[in-house]
């Protein structure tokens, strides 16, 4: 082996590469922003919207759902002449339950497919990984969930509840009706029941309520049997329950095998809607939850949305809060895009302050100074047959306030 | 003194769910060296087995009981039909075997969420199995119970196999020596497949046993899978009352760890426990004769 | 053609293919590419210079290396954190969870990263002296085979989950998102987005000519040695141990690389591109290119990350079924990856020019026997 001439070699081609390398580079410094321009197409007859959702992976459970329901709502949209006369056409992606692919998408569905806005997302990590690329790349994301609110992106709206329409209502009826004078938190462990936890602590003591614990699980893991135990024995009035999703399988399995039902130690939970609730194989009757929705809210926009629902996916098909919500913001995007009369994303967002829809919930209305959307909140109680009625509503849609500021207990500072 | 015993009882209880999967594996992986990725697919395909067997036997009291055998079979069948296919080839490259029952346990996921659907399925519990016993002033819940003496008597029944049965002795004579079992006349390829029926079977019965405490979904294997091996290798390959201190071992000190911090750092401190465990004893917690696999 | 020349054709063939790498990478791709799909790429460059250090532990060390993970995690994690100090600037330094979930002051440990030096410093030690530290241990106790895999696994597994569990030091489930600049350059500019893929698949073309020059050297025939007999090495007066612990860190401080240049490109890193599925998906690009062929893991890791994008495109539900068909497929039937078939057919047109007949000299890189009871 000629050692010299395979040096010489080496060196040629790391050099070919440096000098391609530099020639390829040349970056620019932040601040001389190199304007990204917006490729989206509505000459012709029909506009593109891009649904992302995870159809793959652990979050598949949920967001299949979100999707098929958007699917609906672009149907009905269609039927009906569409938007500004232009028929929507989607490009559905699939999120893959990774807050990176959900970025790569994201940008994918606005750079390559050239969509006028976005539908999807799930977990906050999802949202937040999204967050940078409409952003930068300035387009829509409607975001249909429930979520921790403490944050109001020009480029996002957000048709899920924020805190003050979902867990502040819920602490109300508890500590208003119920009088709890005591309370666990059980929840996953990632941000959305973190900062929930935060949040309730610091109520709590404002109102003199005791927290006698706090437990969380990782997402993926079930062990739930120690949580419970210390639920067995602090012997709270109730369980603020932010697990996620499938996890609470595990929770209430164990929560029922060591004797505890809605009669001796009630669960409020925000995050089991009535799919959730079918997939449980325990008694779950009497047991709360906090929502905007529920598939029983009797509204004639409900009945509809409900019989199209069942229409088209089953008669065992149940729809849910998040699945309203997608549907809703597809519906609030038409409104605002006619109030614009354009599909430019400045002009839309311009627009969207004030623009209401006739949704499932209700009447929704979007604030235009944070991008979510009024709600009411309605506090449900679980049937025998796993549908959940309302037992307690806030009567009116609650303005939105994501950051908390009119309450005065709140310090986002404070642990 | 409360908080001893719950522990105790409530990790014993997660010990016994890992030990039933384990107990597969210590003979697939332990016995025959074969590092099966889909063993926690198998154990789906138990739970899954028991959801149909409901659509049937609609009684929820003795359904379960139908569904064990059941599983059992299935799972075993899955298992025959997996070596026949893909691992026979395998035998002499073990780490390789690590890699295809991988790809073969994403395609039954994929196969499971594709014909069950996404959403988890709820399986039934026995009326019998509500309720607590009191022990020790600790009510320990009769599901948890069902899972120990399940566990138990599979043990048992693996144990009594192992070292009385003909079948028993064919198979250790297969594990110690191929060729010499090959010269008496043993027919290494029908113990091979045998043993992974009843390694694979074991998991099916595991299935219907942690639909008591989990959500019955495509992806519920994975959340055993791991530890299950941990325990195999940190119980010493091919040791089965090795793999049942570590299984019991693992689940009490998880329990503790999460009663005193917090469910994710009970995680990381029992997995990074067993790592430090296998530096200081890397045969495990009791010897083998060798120290690599195989 | 003369023997001669038939010889210095098949030694400069490895050289003249990742010439051909860097060229299309460098050349071809940026100017056919949109950049949507120029910054996918360096997405899949970053998992192909993990992919190279997966090579020398696994193709030519023997040492199934599943917890890459961990590693890939050390070196994104430390990018990260840089620049989320660096958008956190803007907010009087302090990254927006801490705020949320700490007592809104940085930790000690967070303080260095502020320096770019220190950060890439960080990227290549940090890596180093984990990997010492487990290798050590482990391969002086001769703990190899399955119970190495399913410990590097193990890890893995807990180092993603204490990223979950340190919500106010890690940023939880969540991770380290919301950057907006790279050592002060825009993310979202598109000529910014060029550079740093320039920047990745330079250092991917780099890697690989440094495993060139590494297996041509006494170590790599030793590493290949100690793979195939690990007792006949100790005999011969090598210790083993320190061999294998050398390939085990390369292939740390390169998936450590590789996961810093992750972050820039994808815009955020989090806990789920570091766990334990993560972590084999990693190795699936090894196994398909070959895992001992020199360009095989590279080329292997950009065709499956081509392919999981290109799929999951055209079948959003049901890719994993490919993805799953593809493991068994290529370890049932194409045990050394798709380099063997190629070079098997380079070989024999080598073979004809100078008509004699196959050499075995490369029979024993195959590396798909695996040792035998020690």
């Amino acid at each position: 082996m000629n050692h010299f001439r395979s040096r010489l070699a080496t060196g040629s081609v790391l050099a070919l590469t440096v000098a391609l390398g530099l020639s390829a580079c040349g970056g620019s410094k932040s601040g001389e922003e190199s304007a990204a321009s917006s490729c989206v197409d509505t000459s012709g007859d029909s506009v593109k919207l891009g649904f992302l959702n995870s159809l793959s992976g652990a979050m598949s459970i949920s967001e299949t759902t979100v999707s098929k329901s958007l699917g609906m709502a672009a149907e009905e949209i269609n039927a009906d002449g569409g938007i500004l006369g232009k028929k929507i056409k989607i490009v559905q992606e699939d999120g893959a339950s990774e807050p990176t692919v959900f970025a790569e998408k994201a940008e994918k569905l606005i750079q390559q497919d050239c969509v006028a806005a976005v539908f999807g997302g799930w977990t906050s990590s999802s949202r937040v990984a999204m967050r940078p690329v409409f952003k930068s790349l300035n387009s829509i994301l409607f975001y249909p969930v429930q979520y921790e609110g403490l944050e109001a992106d020009r480029n996002i709206f957000y048709t899920g509840a924020t805190t003050n329409q979902q867990i502040i209502p819920a602490l109300d009826f508890l500590r208003e009706e119920k009088k709890i004078k005591s309370i666990f938190l059980a929840g996953s462990d990632y941000v959305f029941p973190r900062t929930a936890n935060k949040i309730i602590k610091q109520y709590a003591a404002e109102y003199g309520i005791e927290v006698v614990g706090e437990e969380y699980q990782p997402l993926d893991q079930g062990a739930w049997g120690t949580a419970v135990d210390k639920i067995v024995a602090t012997k709270p009035d109730v369980v603020f329950n932010t697990i996620n999703g499938d996890s609470n399988v595990a929770f209430l399995q164990a929560y029922s095998e060591k004797g505890l039902s809605a009669k001796n130690t009630p669960i409020i939970s925000v995050s089991i809607a009535e799919e959730e609730a079918a997939a449980i194989p325990v008694d779950l009757t009497g047991q709360m939850t906090s929502w905007n929705y529920y598939q029983t809210v009797d509204s004639p926009a409900n009945k509809k949305f409900v019989e199209a629902f069942k229409a088209k996916y089953g008669a065992d098909a149940v729809t849910s809060d998040p699945m309203e919500a997608a549907y809703t913001s597809l519906y609030l995007y038409k409104a605002m895009v006619e109030k614009a009369k354009s599909f430019d994303v400045d002009k839309v967002i311009d627009a969207s302050g004030g623009t209401t829809f006739e949704a499932p919930e209700g009447t929704v209305t979007v604030n235009g100074d944070n991008h979510h959307i009024a709600k009411t909140a309605l506090i449900g109680e679980v049937q025998p047959d796993k549908l959940i009625t309302t037992i307690w509503s806030s009567g009116e849609p609650i303005e939105p306030d994501p950051f908390l500021k009119g309450y005065s207990w709140w310090d986002p500072s404070k642990d | 003194m409360d908080v001893v015993i719950s522990q105790v009882f409530t990790g014993a209880s997660y010990g016994a769910a890992l030990l039933l999967v384990a107990l597969g594996l210590s003979l697939t992986f332990g016995q025959m060296g074969v590092i099966n990725m889909a063993h926690g697919e198998f154990l789906m395909a138990g739970a899954y087995t028991a959801f149909l067997t409901q659509q049937v036997v609609t009684n929820a009291d003795i359904s379960l009981l139908v569904a064990l055998p059941v599983a059992f079979c299935v799972a075993g069948l899955l298992g025959v039909l997996l070596e026949l296919t893909v691992i026979r080839w395998m035998y002499h490259r073990p780490l390789d075997t690590l890699l295809v029952t991988f790809g073969v346990s994403l395609v039954l996921q994929q196969a499971a969420k594709d014909v069950f659907g996404a959403q988890a399925v709820a399986v039934e519990g026995p009326g019998w199995l509500e309720g607590q016993i009191p022990i020790l002033g600790y009510r320990y819940p009769l599901s948890q119970l069902f899972i120990l003496v399940l566990t138990l008597v599979c043990l048992g029944a693996v144990a009594w196999m192992m070292r009385t049965t003909a079948f028993g002795r064919r198979m250790r004579a297969t594990v110690q020596s191929r060729d010499l079992a090959e010269t008496l006349g043993v027919s290494t390829r029908n113990v091979d497949r045998a043993t992974f029926f009843l390694g694979s079977g074991l998991a099916g019965i595991a299935g219907v046993a942690v639909t008591r405490v989990t959500a019955t979904e495509s992806t519920m294997g994975s959340e055993y899978i791991i530890a299950a091996f941990l325990v195999v290798v940190a119980g010493g390959i091919g040791q089965i009352r090795g793999a049942v201190i570590a299984a019991f071992g693992l689940g009490i000190i998880r329990a503790f760890l999460t009663y005193f911090t917090d469910g994710s750092m009970a995680v990381v401190l029992t997995f990074l426990l067993v790592v430090v465990l296998l530096q200081v004893r890397p045969q495990g917690l009791f010897t083998v004769r060798t120290r690599s696999l195989v | 053609m003369s023997p001669r020349s038939a010889h210095l054709l098949r030694s400069s063939l490895p050289l003249l293919g990742i010439a051909l790498i860097a060229v299309l990478l460098l050349v071809v791709a940026p100017s056919v590419l949109t950049p949507f799909r120029l910054n996918n790429l360096g997405k899949y460059c970053c998992y192909a210079i993990a992919a190279v250090g997966i090579g020398i532990a696994w193709g030519r060390g023997g040492m199934l290396v599943l917890g890459q993970g961990l590693f890939f995690g050390i070196g994104a994690y430390a990018m990260g954190m840089h620049l989320k100090l660096e958008a956190a600037a803007a907010t009087g330094g302090v990254p927006d969870f801490m705020l949320n979930f700490g007592d809104g002051s940085l930790p000690v440990w967070w303080e260095p990263f502020r320096s770019g030096g220190f950060t890439i410093a960080a990227i290549i030690v940090l890596p180093a002296v984990v990997a010492t530290a487990l290798g050590a241990a482990v391969f002086k106790r001769r703990i190899k085979g399955a119970y190495f895999a399913i410990l590097s696994q193990a890890l893995t597994v807990a180092f993603a989950a204490l990223l979950v569990s340190q919500i106010k030091y890690t940023g939880g489930q969540t991770g380290l998102n919301s950057l907006s600049s790279f050592f002060g350059y825009n993310l979202y500019d598109p000529v910014n987005k060029q550079m740093i893929y320039s920047i990745t698949a330079g250092v991917l073309v780099a890697m690989l000519l440094l495993t060139w020059q590494l297996y041509r050297s006494r170590f790599g025939e030793l590493l290949v040695a100690v793979r195939d007999g690990e007792e006949r090495v100790r005999f011969l007066g090598h210790d083993p141990a320190n061999i294998k612990l050398l390939a085990f860190v390369i292939a740390a401080v390169m998936a450590s690389i590789g996961g810093a240049l992750f972050v820039p490109l994808a815009g955020l890193i989090n806990p789920r591109e570091v766990n334990a599925l993560a972590s084999i998906m990693l190795i699936a690009g090894v196994a398909l290119g070959g895992r001992a062929a020199l360009l095989g893991p590279a080329l292997g890791a950009l065709a499956v990350g081509y392919g999981r994008t290109t799929l999951s495109e055209a079948f959003p539900d049901q890719w994993t079924y490919f993805l799953g068909l593809l493991f068994v497929v290529v370890i049932l039937f194409l045990p050394a990856g798709l380099a063997s078939a190629l070079s098997r057919w380079g070989r024999a047109i080598a073979d004809r020019v100078r008509s004699r007949p196959p050499s075995s000299r490369h029979r024993a890189s195959s590396g798909v026997t695996e040792e035998v009871a020690a």
